[in-house]
């Protein structure tokens, strides 16, 4: 007998099909391009940025709010304009991207990995554990994501962290749902049978046959689910709620250049606002592809 | 049916009881508003008396008591910082969050079904093609940084509109409203129509997979076999057939709609609960956070309790399903 | 002779599909007489259905009438203008659908679906309409007529439905009416109860009358004539009783002993044997040549051409006839 399931064998292939099913389209190629070099700015910002944002030595009172190209003191170039503290926004920018994907990817991963297992737990469990969890999901997906939020934040007080166990919170609850709806199908198929024939561990059952039949949809729902984090992120940091004024994301930015949008200093707000918009776009059309290549069934 | 009505508010009651013990404790059980409210010279005999004035240096369970106590008096505490009732502090805000969220819920009708019933009638068409490209886009932007976009078009550039703020109301059986006056509206429209994109997306969605539906039911063909003109049987008897669902999944979403005005109330600095929420946030005004929080609950009940009661009334298959 | 109301000359519908056009009709022709009632019959997916569509011109993309004419009572419909064929629809040809259940619109009334078809067509008063709605409601036997206009078609019982549809289709006098299996989703007994109603308005009213189904029965006892489909094509055509009693076309004798009947209980039921073929991969000549008995080399060669006796049309090179089929 074999460590693997015979489910995985005819996953190598498939996967690698579906990779190329993927990058068969010309436009899907541009946006995976555009997705990469984003992940890529927000890793490297401390090394592509112009100036450290947060390096107040580095910053001059009398460069501030500044129009989009307009020169420093020391000769150096505001492409996109600075803030009120004489900022250079480009460079605020690529850090708040920095921050804003990793708090979007990191609560997503958390939530799918923790909402996931929990899922395939009441699947598989049946009976009054799964209704307990199912009831628990609807109720807490009834009331809107944001104020949940809201809430935990309001009682968590600012910072990356709490921010990201919020995010984790509200999130779960899709991915136990997908799941628990995947598994429901998969756990009468013969394999399924056939594992349990087997007498193998019921951890390996749920971890190594169960889940991995449940993970394309997971994927899917996962990568959109990137970009709602973000949106939502930014929406809390722009409530005053999210992240501290130290570490802004663009959420953060967005907020700080909001006083000055009604004086007609549009850039403060306006950039980083572009910059959320091109990231959340971005891995929606990313995720929207890969609905189409892992579920042909779910095609428009 | 009276069984079933029965039951269904003690449900109804039970999740307000769980909710109202989850928001107490997440609220009370952390940070401690003294800090914020006191003099930052004060010392701590000062503190302490603040503390003991606000009830703060009780036992937790000892203030849940209270709170359980006074919530079934209608009282849900004063503000620390208003020094007012929390629920008065939320009422008096609440026609203004209640009217936006109804202006919006409209706007969202009006732009979301015509926009979906094209779509889903040329479903192939370039139009459509970019109305659902437009309606991911709402769903998938964050909706605050449409509202900065529409300020800095139309209040700062066009200055055609209001950047924010709430306009002129006039008293409509005691209720202050805005939209009676031109000058009101004026105040409304930006917000309301930042809000309603937010649910617009989904009614396009939601009318589009409707219309695509209806159209190859036998009853459409039906009727074009009678001779009817294409606008009758769209304007008639497609668009009657998909309003129903349409409608009431957005009374389903018009609590969500008042919660998301939290968003748009800060962006438009609009006087309604929302905005208040997220001042006493700031504030950690408890009171004043969980008297909101307990109203959004207690609507978002009853307006699912209505709809499940209205759908048993409507459809004998739920309370047969009920009954087994 | 006398001219036809309706006449069908080599009729060809296509549908465009990710496997390549299928025809789903393929050079039908057809003469309908005033007053006379016609039988067309085939199996789900013989063309039967997309021949009715096609007259009232209610093909929709991706289909379409590719080539042939339909000529109505002296006027060609095909090529004209929808607003056209819209003004026909009614007055001229009417057509009622197999499942009453979802014809009418479920969620108006029923006076407002009557009165609607008549204001499209005549510009009278609501009044005026709403009482020859009621008429109408009397004339298929529905009992208090005033009453049943305003309810819900999910009040009604599907019989009762049925009888709506019939009484909208027939509110404009059409010369021809289309009725597509508007009987099978009926229990028996109202079926022949609906069949006989039908036959009776049609004749008192000058309808002619295309009756579409699968079932070899029903039309036995209402048809005047009769026309058997195959994969998109009349296979059989001619009067009702030299067609039943003499099929010359393969397909047609297997037809008719499929039909259970009294006369051979206890024996076993006869079966066309294989399956309809997919109208995507026809096979090359005689579309009916894999299922059938009398088949030889020269049907998967070439498409048999029209063959006619005084009272009929067929389509084969090996006709059936009464002598052999009796060995």
């Amino acid at each position: 007998m074999t460590d693997t399931p015979f489910s995985f064998d005819k996953g190598e292939s498939l996967w690698r099909q579906r990779v190329g099913d993927y990058f068969s389209r010309p436009s899907a190629v541009i946006v995976f391009i555009l997705l990469v070099g984003l992940l890529f700015i927000a890793i490297f910002a401390p090394w592509i940025a112009p100036q450290n944002p947060y390096d107040l030595s580095q910053l001059d009172i009398m460069d501030g709010r500044l129009p989009p190209g307009s020169k420093a003191m020391n000769g150096m170039v505001f492409w996109l304009g600075t803030d009120e503290q004489g900022r250079d926004m480009l460079s605020a920018i690529l850090y708040g991207l920095r921050i804003s994907l990793f708090v979007g990817v990191v609560s997503t991963v958390c939530a799918c990995a923790i909402g996931a297992s929990i899922g395939v737990f009441a699947a598989y469990k049946g009976g009054k554990v799964e209704t307990f969890v199912m009831r628990l999901v609807d109720l807490q997906l009834s009331f809107p994501a944001i104020l949940i939020a809201l809430v935990l934040l309001a009682a968590f007080g600012r910072g990356i962290d709490k921010v990201i166990i919020a995010l984790i919170i509200v999130q779960w609850a899709y991915y136990a749902r997908t799941v628990r709806g995947n598994a429901l199908v998969e756990r009468n198929r013969d394999y399924m049978e056939a594992a349990r024939c087997l007498a193998l561990p019921r951890s390996r059952i749920l971890f190594n046959h169960l889940l991995p039949n449940c993970l394309p949809p997971l994927i899917v729902v996962a990568t959109v689910q990137v970009a709602h984090a973000i949106a939502l992120e930014a929406t809390l940091s722009f409530l005053g709620v999210g992240v501290p004024v130290t570490e802004p994301s663009l959420g953060m930015l967005i907020k700080n250049g909001y006083d000055y949008l009604m004086s007609g200093k549009y850039w403060i707000s306006t950039w980083p606002g572009l910059a959320l918009v091109l990231a959340i776009v971005v891995i929606n059309l990313v995720g929207d592809r890969l609905r189409d290549v892992l579920n042909p069934r779910l095609a428009k | 049916m009276l069984a079933y009505l029965i039951r269904r508010i003690g449900q109804a009651l039970l999740v307000i009881a769980a909710m109202a013990t989850i928001v107490f404790l997440s609220i009370y059980a952390v940070g401690n508003p003294v800090d914020i409210l006191a003099n930052p010279n004060a010392d701590a005999k000062e503190m302490a008396e603040i503390s003991a004035r606000l009830g703060l240096d009780k036992p937790l369970w000892e203030q849940f008591g209270l709170f359980v106590w006074n919530a079934l008096h209608g009282d849900l505490g004063r503000s620390f910082v208003f020094n007012e009732p929390a629920l008065k502090l939320i009422i008096q805000r609440m026609p203004a969050t209640l009217e936006l969220a109804f202006v919006a819920l409209i706007m969202s009708i009006v732009i979301g079904i015509p926009l979906g019933v094209w779509s889903g009638l040329k479903p192939d068409a370039w139009s459509s093609r970019a109305i659902m490209s437009g309606s991911i886009l709402g769903f998938s932007l964050p909706n605050f940084w449409i509202g900065l976009m529409l300020i800095l078009l139309f209040a700062v550039q066009l200055k055609w509109l209001p950047s924010g703020g709430r306009g002129p109301t006039t008293d409509v059986f005691g209720i202050p409203v805005s939209f009676l006056t031109w000058e009101g509206l004026r105040y409304l429209l930006l917000p309301a129509f930042t809000l309603a994109l937010y649910k617009a997306a989904l009614v396009v969605r939601l009318s589009r997979s409707g219309t695509r539906e209806a159209v190859l039911q036998d009853y459409v063909r039906f009727a074009r076999a009678k001779g009817l003109s294409p606008t009758r049987i769209v304007l008639v008897h497609v668009l009657k057939n998909i309003m129903i669902p349409v409608v009431t999944i957005l009374g389903l979403e018009l609590g969500s709609m008042i919660a998301f005005a939290v968003v748009t109330e800060t962006v438009f600095a609009y006087p309604g609960m929302g905005k208040l929420l997220i001042d006493s946030i700031g504030r950690l005004d408890r009171p004043v956070i969980v008297a909101y929080l307990m109203m959004v609950v207690v609507i978002f009940v009853v307006i699912n309790l209505i709809v499940d009661l209205l759908y048993a009334a409507l459809d004998p298959r739920v309370r047969l399903q009920e009954a087994e | 002779m006398r001219k036809p109301v309706l006449s069908l000359h080599d009729l060809k519908v296509e549908f465009g599909t990710r496997q390549g056009v299928v025809k789903a009709v393929d050079g039908v022709s057809l003469d309908v007489h005033a007053g006379e009632v016609v039988g067309l019959v085939g199996e789900s997916g013989s063309g039967k259905s997309v021949t009715g569509l096609a007259i009232l011109g209610l093909i929709d993309p991706p289909g379409r009438i590719a080539s042939g004419s339909i000529n109505l009572d002296g006027q060609e419909l095909i090529g004209l203008p929808d607003s056209e064929l819209r003004r026909l629809r009614g007055p001229s040809m009417a057509m009622i659908f197999q499942d009453p259940m979802t014809t009418l619109n479920p969620v108006l009334r029923i006076d407002t679906q009557m009165i609607e078809t008549i204001r499209a067509h005549e510009n009278v008063s609501e009044k005026a309409a709403r009482d020859r709605a009621e008429a109408a409601l009397r004339r298929v036997g529905i009992p208090s007529p005033a009453e049943r206009l305003l309810t819900y078609p999910h009040q009604l019982s599907g019989g009762m439905r049925q009888r709506v549809a019939i009484a909208i289709a027939l509110l404009m006098n059409p010369k021809v009416l289309i009725a597509d299996e508007p009987t099978t989703a009926l229990d028996v007994t109202i079926q022949s109860q609906i069949l006989a109603e039908v036959q009776q308005l049609c004749a008192e009213m000058g309808t002619s009358l295309i009756w579409i189904t699968h079932d070899l029965a029903v039309v036995a006892g209402l048809a005047d004539r009769i026309a058997v489909m195959y994969a998109g094509r009349v296979v059989e055509e001619g009067d009702v009783d030299p067609v039943l009693d003499d099929p010359r076309h393969p397909y047609t004798y297997g037809l008719l002993g499929s039909a259970p009947s009294r006369n051979r209980r206890g024996e076993k039921l006869a079966q066309i044997p294989g399956m309809t073929p997919s109208l995507a991969n026809l096979p090359k000549g005689c579309a009916f040549a894999p299922r059938c008995v009398f088949a030889a080399d020269d049907c998967k060669v070439a498409s048999p051409g029209l063959t006619r006796d005084h009272t009929r049309t067929w389509r084969c090179f090996h006709p059936v006839h009464a002598r052999e089929a009796a060995q």
